[in-house]
């Protein structure tokens, strides 16, 4: 049994959830090859080469894969991995985007986020928001997966040795091109991969007040999410969005302003250590997960606790 | 040009879903059905594409049980054209549904086709990505802009830390997320309208897609709950407990 794991990452730079993505694919058991698709990809090759576990890092260095255009990555993916079990991706924008079409392309069904594996053919992963988790099984010849990357450990990134093999296949399908990209620029940590999470709610009531959050945030090195209430009324950009149409995060500290607690915010920040709630309505449902509950305006307490911590 | 919708009927998001006792499942007697809130945004699209006169005609499908109906009804509605019923009492995953919608799309020759990102039941989010790979389109998927412009579309994605902008060659898919748009209200005299519009039946094996699937589902769970934990009567007391007690900060 011999397990394929797209690696994430920017050609420069192997993305921390990789690690997470190997670490379900030892859990599954047997070798893992990780496939580096890029453009001027070496760092992030030899950065996978050096992941514990992993036996052999293939890299398609190709300029058709700069930009990880689904069209053109998911038919090199899909002839590479027809010899595997396994096919594993992170389930991030770029993974989600890629690995139904490779599914498709080898006609197997695909698992998509899971966050436990239970064996090799076997996997749990939540539905309707995360309100209930479906344990499935698939008979596949090659079971293609995502993986929520909350859902596991990551592993070592060091300590590896694997040997790097290139490949190439597939290039430009000459059906789609990248016109550009805005990336939102910030010292925080990515929402993801943050201890901390400081997130913000309607009860922020706009956007300039997420200031307080920011200065909060920056004492204590963490990134600044936000409910879907907050994005849907322009607070904040969707990028910023935890829950189950947004992004889901694990932090250790988990820090909810003025958040009421809607099951799609939930589904997004449960797994978090340690919950802490500061809203004005002791009715709000987020006090039903808090760890930590302070009843109080935002407005006095945010500032306080920057002061404080 | 011709637009292909295709939209799911779900639970209605505002349902909080239970399991069932015997963990066969989540427990869907009685609760309000509704059109999947991303397929919304996808009917939409279309409606707005139409108004300005770049798209000619919409046709909106979908794969489901006959109640399944009244969602295409509120898609024409809102302003689609004509409605083709895929009949299938049987739950349908990604791919097998893909299948069907590779078949319609044959048949119906679409130049775009637009869908919800995902479904808020089984939140699979590979449909879209799936007739991709089964048609050869280009796909844009998680979009928040799409622009028609000659023989290609322009669509504006939201991916992890921003957003990326991909020129696509028609046929093309698009898959939609929460920003594209805002959808309306369908109004009572479109409700009447749209009861007089096509619906066309048929079913997988008019098809001729076999639906058979390699993913079972062997249980379904309550997640773990989460316990309520303690309220702090300050700042100072909450700091005092984060630093020493949980030991996070």
């Amino acid at each position: 049994m011999t397990i394929l794991v797209i690696a994430e990452h920017t050609n420069a730079a192997l993305a921390p959830a990789t690690l997470n993505t190997v670490a379900a694919a030892a859990k599954i058991g047997g070798d893992i090859h990780v496939l580096v698709a890029g453009a001027a990809c070496g760092a992030a090759a030899e950065a996978a080469a050096k992941i514990a576990g992993v036996a052999k890092v293939l890299v398609a260095d190709d300029a058709a894969f700069a930009h990880q255009l689904p069209e053109n990555v998911a038919p090199l993916v899909a002839e590479l991995g027809k010899g595997y079990s396994h096919i594993l991706a992170a389930a991030t924008s770029n993974g989600k985007n890629i690995l139904p079409r490779v599914a498709a392309a080898l006609d197997v069904d695909q698992i998509s986020e899971i966050i436990a594996v239970e064996s090799a053919d076997t996997f749990k992963r939540p539905i309707y928001a995360g309100n209930a988790i479906a344990t499935v099984q698939s008979s596949a010849a090659v079971k293609v997966i995502t993986v929520r990357a909350t859902g596991f450990d990551p592993v070592a990134a060091e300590g590896g040795s694997a040997a790097v093999e290139a490949v190439s296949g597939a290039a430009d399908a000459g059906k789609s091109t990248f016109v550009g990209e805005e990336l939102a620029k910030s010292d925080r940590p990515e929402l993801t991969a943050a201890k901390i999470v400081v997130s913000g709610g309607r009860g922020m009531q706009n956007g300039d007040n997420f200031k307080h959050l920011y200065a909060l945030a920056d004492k204590l090195g963490a990134a600044v999410g936000a409910s879907r209430a907050a994005v849907d009324a322009g607070f904040v950009p969707n990028d910023m969005q935890v829950g189950q149409t947004g992004k889901i995060v694990a932090p250790q500290l988990y820090i909810a302003v003025g958040i009421s607690g809607a099951i799609q915010h939930l589904a997004g920040m449960k797994d978090s250590k340690v919950i802490v709630a500061i809203n004005k309505d002791e009715e709000a449902p987020i006090f039903q997960v808090a760890d930590y509950g302070l009843v109080a305006d935002l407005f006095d307490a945010v500032p306080e606790l920057e002061q404080l911590v | 040009m011709k637009v292909l919708v295709a939209v799911k009927r779900v639970v209605d998001y505002n349902v909080k879903v239970r399991v069932k006792a015997d963990n066969s499942g989540v427990d869907l007697a009685n609760v309000k059905m509704s059109m999947n809130p991303f397929c919304e945004i996808a009917v939409e699209e279309a409606v707005r594409l139409k108004e300005k006169g770049v798209a000619s005609e919409i046709v909106v499908v979908t794969i489901g049980p006959t109640t399944a109906q009244e969602q295409l009804r509120t898609a024409l509605a809102l302003g689609a054209d004509r409605a083709i019923l895929v009949e299938s009492a049987d739950e349908l995953n990604s791919l097998a549904v893909a299948k069907l919608l590779k078949a319609v799309v044959d048949k119906e020759q679409p130049q775009l086709v637009i869908m919800g990102k995902q479904a808020i039941d089984s939140d699979n989010n590979q449909t879209g990505q799936m007739l991709g790979a089964l048609t050869g389109f280009a796909q844009g998927t998680f979009a928040s802009k799409v622009e028609v412009a000659g023989d290609k579309v322009n669509v504006t994605r939201e991916i992890d830390g921003g957003l990326q902008t991909v020129a696509l060659s028609l046929p093309a898919i698009v898959t939609t997320d929460l920003r594209l748009n805002e959808p309306r209200y369908a109004s009572l005299p479109n409700i009447m309208k749209a009861k007089k519009k096509p619906l066309e039946t048929v079913t997988p094996a008019d098809l001729g897609v076999s639906t058979a699937s390699t993913v079972k589902t062997i249980k379904v769970e309550a997640p773990a709950t989460r316990s309520a934990g303690i309220k702090v009567k300050s700042v100072a007391e909450l700091v005092e407990k984060l630093k020493n007690e949980a030991k996070v900060i």
